[in-house]
């Protein structure tokens, strides 16, 4: 589903991603884990082309995202191609990014009426049954400025499976929310999880990597450095900085 | 000695009623004029290709570092040595347009800017194109932001009408102007004149209260109240702005 090889890049002089791979199967949930500043919300959004790349080649569903192969040239794709194969791939921000001036059922609906060109009523339909998984189906007309901050994060996801991307990417997705909402927020990951999402989740959540990963990834200083099933991965990380990190976290 | 009957006289004169309404159609017309040129260049200023912010940076600083009456006079007097012969109304409508154009670039862009980087990325991970981004969630957003700073421009605008009178454009003031050749009530006329303009631009604060209080209406709650004053008034501030210095705030905001 996700290949990712060799992947460098610079913010200006700073190098910020040092040569990661990585490769998620379908059907996979990886959680991504490290300090601040260690590069792993970037990676994450190097997958749907939000960051571009300085040298490497992601692949998602076997398409390379954000270039175009002339020869064994890559040329950078315009925005408006970008677009197109971002269908693939629904993502979450830490910050939910609900669009303000639109209702819950309208911006669920915003990806299928204006990227898919669905006819609205078939699209509303389709909507309030997924504002009905995330458990909001109350809350189809309210404005996000209306909802609490683990109601605009469920109202996100909503809109991001509206899509109906094959690849979810969560971005630190409870990061942000009062203690009290991070649950009804991971709940929703969970079943996600179970119904077979392919899912890269960049999270602090240890309760919910423990739950739904199938392979924590620890990335730090722009380079991976372990790998592991959660069970091998808490009980028995491999290398000392794992250990220094989860330390600290748990 | 002030005379209250010729006063009243000018208020009521139909004559000057005329004009009055020709500043409005005239300050309405170059308004929309005006929207449409300083939507494009706002567009192709927040494009960040040279192709497209290069012209655009050229008109906005030209049309806002010349005086509007030195543009005004250039086309109607000027283009005719070049074969353009543009009648009054045409010369005013074209020179009231581009100038205001010129302005509303700034506000629309510093309107633009002001909507949260994080709107523009949910719109393009969830499939948009740069173009659907904008009609869709950037501009109803940055609309919202704009209506002040639009409003006052609205209301410079029905001001500034005055100086097509003269490139001898029939407007309410060159109507006063030619009426007093006839009655003699200087001081009254040109008093009468302010008191039209005091009843049109009053009259347009009420629709534009009206207006931003129905654009005001999806923002619900203290919190996002606030946000909405933050950016608001750094629209005004930054539409007040040269455009080198809203191009230096920019660079420094990415």
């Amino acid at each position: 589903m996700v290949e990712a090889s060799g992947i460098h890049k610079y913010f200006g002089d700073l190098h910020v991603l040092r040569g990661i791979s990585l490769k998620v199967r379908r059907g996979e949930v990886v959680v991504v884990i490290g300090p601040s500043g260690g590069g792993k919300s970037t990676f994450l959004r190097t997958l749907n082309h939000l960051e571009k790349i300085d040298k490497g080649t992601i692949r998602v569903c076997g398409r390379l995202v954000g270039y175009r192969e002339r020869g064994d040239q890559l040329v950078e794709l315009h925005e408006a191609e970008v677009a197109k194969h971002r269908r693939d791939v629904g993502m979450v921000f830490q910050s939910f990014n609900l669009f303000s001036h639109m209702t819950a059922i309208d911006n669920v609906t915003s990806g299928p009426i204006h990227v898919l060109r669905q006819k609205p009523a078939q699209a509303r339909e389709d909507g309030r049954r997924l504002l009905t998984l995330v458990g909001l189906s109350d809350k189809a007309d309210a404005f996000p400025a209306e909802l609490s901050g683990g109601q605009q994060q469920r109202v996100a996801i909503a809109r991001a499976l509206a899509i109906k991307p094959k690849l979810l990417l969560f971005d630190e997705p409870t990061s942000a929310l009062d203690p009290e909402m991070v649950k009804e927020v991971l709940d929703v990951m969970l079943e996600l999880s179970r119904e077979g999402m392919t899912m890269v989740v960049v999270s602090h959540e240890m309760g919910f990597a423990r739950a739904a990963a199938d392979r924590m990834v620890f990335i730090d200083q722009g380079q991976i450095v372990e790998e592991a099933k959660p069970g091998e991965f808490f009980d028995a990380p491999k290398s000392d900085r794992t250990r220094l990190f989860l330390s600290r976290i748990l | 000695m002030w005379d209250w009957s010729a006063f009243f006289g000018y208020l009521h004169n139909e004559y000057l009623w005329l004009g009055a309404w020709t500043t409005i159609w005239l300050t309405a017309a170059s308004m929309s004029i005006g929207l449409v040129l300083g939507l494009i260049a706002a567009l192709m200023k927040v494009s960040r290709q040279p192709i497209f912010t290069m012209p655009a940076s050229f008109y906005i600083w030209l049309m806002r570092g010349t005086p509007v009456l030195v543009q005004l006079i250039i086309i109607y007097t000027g283009l005719p040595q070049f074969g353009i012969r543009l009648d009054v109304v045409q010369s005013a409508l074209l020179g009231l347009g581009l100038n205001e154009g010129a302005y509303l670039a700034e506000i629309i862009r510093a309107g633009i800017l002001s909507v949260p980087k994080g709107q523009f990325e949910a719109a393009r991970a969830v499939g948009m194109t740069p173009a659907t981004t904008m009609r869709v969630v950037v501009l109803p957003q940055a609309f919202r932001v704009i209506i002040p700073p639009l409003g006052n421009e609205f209301n410079g605008l029905l001001k500034t009408t005055t100086l097509a009178s003269v490139i001898s454009m029939e407007e309410l003031l060159r109507r006063a102007q030619l009426i007093i050749q006839i009655d003699f009530h200087v001081l009254e006329a040109f008093v009468a004149t302010a008191v039209f303009y005091l009843i049109m631009t009053t009259l347009w604060g009420l629709v534009q209260a009206r207006l931003e209080a129905h654009f005001g209406k999806s923002v619900a709650g203290v919190a996002a109240r606030s946000k909405r004053g933050a950016s608001a008034a750094a629209v005004a501030a930054i539409s007040a702005l040269d455009p080198i210095e809203v191009d230096m705030l920019d660079r420094g905001a990415r």
